[in-house]
């Protein structure tokens, strides 16, 4: 017995051989001839998600999305605004698990514009524009109601604080790093750093590593104070938005006819998005000299900040690079070649018994360092271009009379619509909206704006 | 009259503004679309490649993994000494749990004919730690294997998993053949990785 399934083996052997290695060629021991009439079950394979699921995931984006321009723009609804986020945080955020969303898609479209091998799908790509295309005309509907992440923010503003213009600029520059890490990241390859360090994705999942849920209940309870702190100082889809939003077609206004100067709504704004008149006074040909020569002062100086920061970007590549598995499994191995011999080492045996010889990984590994490289230098310029054009911009004094949202700050969340009175005469008896209304004293703050 | 021409300089401004945007939306659409879209992917364990590392059981976002011990019973020789049952050197060739390989005993032996078993996964109790599938793989045809189970994996944007899999074992399978299981996956071709 045992010598006929010795010869089996090797004929089975030599059949694999000949048949050229088709699969693992781990096939010792032959299929049985079953004589009891053994049905041999077959595994079962569980459907993913269909992909008509993923479609009707974007017709769901593009409806809500709708509605809540619907209710910003036409019905001038925080309440309505509010029934849609909670409709987004149980559908996108619970049930959906936060994934994918629009803000993580900027990865998936990175790495499709700089990897040739990976094809973006249509619906990734569908997540990505829509909210978009509806900034471009109506602002950050998306944020309003349609972004999970911005609704959970939003439905646990309770005090919110106001901070000085300066803290709201300089923390303002956050989200374009981030932007700017996540890009860079993606194109080289190496990680989807909005993925991973997303920190309320843990709690729609129930599910996370604890250090990811305690960062999640930090950003809430700080989001009771300061409101949404991601969106303001993270979100790098954020930073597409208010491009978008800021020359949008159609926006959201405080008032539905004419600013009556009152200055009601301009405490009722929890992000601080609302900008006071200029005073006229303020504008003297003196002040505007002066802001003249300033702003000519740091356009000449643009130049420098770009230089400089891709200089710094592209000295930092060799940091940088450390996120691609490559380039630090080269490193490691190059540093530590003892670790060579350390069996608990599992990158490292893994890559041995690869077959991989250590030349390849290392040319494999220059290669990724070389991208970072060059995407350090585009990763910096712009980090400088952000900062210059930040500093050039706070000696523009534009001419405005009345109280108006800053269009790239200002989510739509339609808070400061209930706040003015023009509003309350035009439908006279509908005071409804009012316990969603923070409890501000209207009037107490005065913003400066830029 | 001077009023009117600043709105209209700014209104002129914006709407050049949001073209030159709606434009380079379209333009990074188009680079990103290249030459053809893919309908979707979800995430998969090549067993060719994987090395049975047991960070599968681990690095998932989920607890236990969505990633399961899969037997391909189209491969599997049906051995009384399974190297994906028993330890090394069992004691004896019988079902006490001291003998067992998997933590869980997620693997059930059931007797079938002389001298032929048939192994099952109760993917209840797997927790996708690889060890079956490492000691089927050293001993035996390697018809124990690993495989994301979509009914529970949650398909994210980057596998946790894949980006620490030190084989690059876990990758981007088309929709429509989400599994890669040994024997049924080489029949559909072998482009199906
Ligand atoms: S800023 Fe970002 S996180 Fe916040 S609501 Fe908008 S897209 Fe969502
Ligand atoms: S991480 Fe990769 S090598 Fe390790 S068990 Fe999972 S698929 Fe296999
Ligand atoms: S040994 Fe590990 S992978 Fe195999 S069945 Fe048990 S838990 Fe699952
Ligand atoms: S895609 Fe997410 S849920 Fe699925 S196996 Fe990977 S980490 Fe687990």
């Amino acid at each position: 017995m045992m010598k006929f399934k010795g010869f089996l083996k090797i004929l089975f052997l030599l059949v694999l051989i000949l048949a050229g290695i088709l699969s693992a060629g781990q096939q010792r021991f032959p299929k049985p001839e079953f004589e009891t009439g053994y049905e041999q079950p077959t595994p079962t394979t569980p459907e993913p998600r269909s992909f008509g699921m993923e479609i009707a995931d974007t017709i769901i984006l593009a409806a809500v999305l709708s509605l809540v321009t619907y209710f910003i723009i036409r019905k001038r609804s925080r309440r309505g605004v509010l029934w849609t986020s909670i409709f987004t945080l149980v559908y996108f955020g619970f049930y959906r698990n936060g994934c994918i969303c629009s803000i993580g898609a900027i990865q998936n479209v990175a790495l499709s514009i700089f990897d040739p091998g990976y094809k973006i799908s249509v619906t990734v790509l569908i997540f990505f524009l829509l909210p978009l295309v509806f900034a471009l005309f109506f602002g950050r509907v998306f944020c309003a109601a349609a972004c999970p992440l911005g609704a959970i923010q939003d439905l646990l503003v309770i005090k919110p604080v106001s901070l000085p213009v300066w803290v709201r600029k300089t923390l303002g520059i956050f989200p374009y790093i981030y932007l700017a890490m996540a890009i860079l990241f993606a194109a080289t390859g190496s990680d989807f750093i909005i993925c991973r360090y997303d920190p309320f994705v843990g709690i729609f999942r129930m599910d996370a590593p604890f250090i990811m849920v305690i960062l999640g209940i930090c950003f809430l309870v700080l989001g009771m104070f300061f409101a949404r702190p991601y969106c303001r100082v993270f979100c790098p889809y954020g930073v597409l938005l208010s491009w978008m939003s800021r020359f949008s077609k159609y926006h959201l206004t405080i008032t539905p006819s004419e600013c009556i100067q009152c200055k009601l709504c301009s405490a009722s704004c929890p992000f601080d998005a609302i900008e006071a008149p200029v005073v006229e006074k303020y504008r003297t040909d003196q002040v505007l000299n002066r802001n003249r020569n300033r702003f000519i002062i740091f356009a000449l100086a643009l130049p420098l900040w770009i230089v400089a920061g891709g200089y710094i970007g592209s000295r930092a590549h060799i940091f940088l690079s450390k996120a691609n598995p490559d380039v630090y499994l080269a490193e490691l191995m190059i540093h530590h070649p003892e670790l060579k011999n350390d069996p608990d080492n599992i990158d490292i045996q893994s890559f041995l018994e690869s077959g991989d010889s250590f030349e390849q990984l290392v040319e494999k590994a220059s290669l990724v360092r070389q991208k970072f490289k060059t995407g350090g230098w585009y990763f910096g310029g712009f980090i400088g271009l952000v900062i210059g054009v930040m500093l050039m911009n706070q000696f523009i004094l534009r001419k405005q009379k009345d109280y108006v949202p800053n269009r790239a700050d200002c989510f739509s969340c339609g808070r400061c619509m209930d706040y003015c009175p023009v509003e309350k005469q035009d439908r006279n008896t509908d005071n409804q909206d009012d316990e969603f209304v923070n409890g501000n004293p209207p009037g107490t703050a005065f913003k400066n704006s830029m | 009259m001077k009023k009117d021409r600043s709105i209209n300089r700014r209104e002129f401004i914006n709407r050049g503004a949001r073209v030159t945007l709606g434009v380079s939306l379209a333009g990074v659409t188009a680079l990103s679309v290249g030459d053809s879209l893919s309908k979707k992917y979800v995430w998969q364990i090549d067993p060719e490649k994987c090395t049975q590392c047991g960070r599968c059981a681990t690095e998932c976002v989920r607890t236990p993994s969505a990633v399961k011990c899969v037997h391909a019973y189209d491969v599997c020789g049906y051995c009384d000494l399974c190297g994906g049952y028993f330890k090394p050197g069992p004691n004896e060739l019988e079902t006490g749990a001291e003998n067992q390989l998997c933590p869980t005993g997620a693997i059930q032996r059931r007797f079938i004919e002389e001298p032929y078993f048939e192994y099952i996964i109760d993917e209840e109790l797997c927790i996708g730690c690889a060890k079956c599938v490492k000691g089927c793989a050293s001993f035996g045809n390697g018809s124990l294997q690993l495989q994301i189970r979509h009914n529970l994996c949650l398909n994210c944007n980057e596998c946790s998993i894949a980006r620490v899999c030190p084989s690059d074992a876990i990758i981007r399978v088309p929709i429509d053949e989400p599994y890669m299981i040994k024997g049924m996956f080489l029949e559909n071709g072998e482009d199906a990785g």
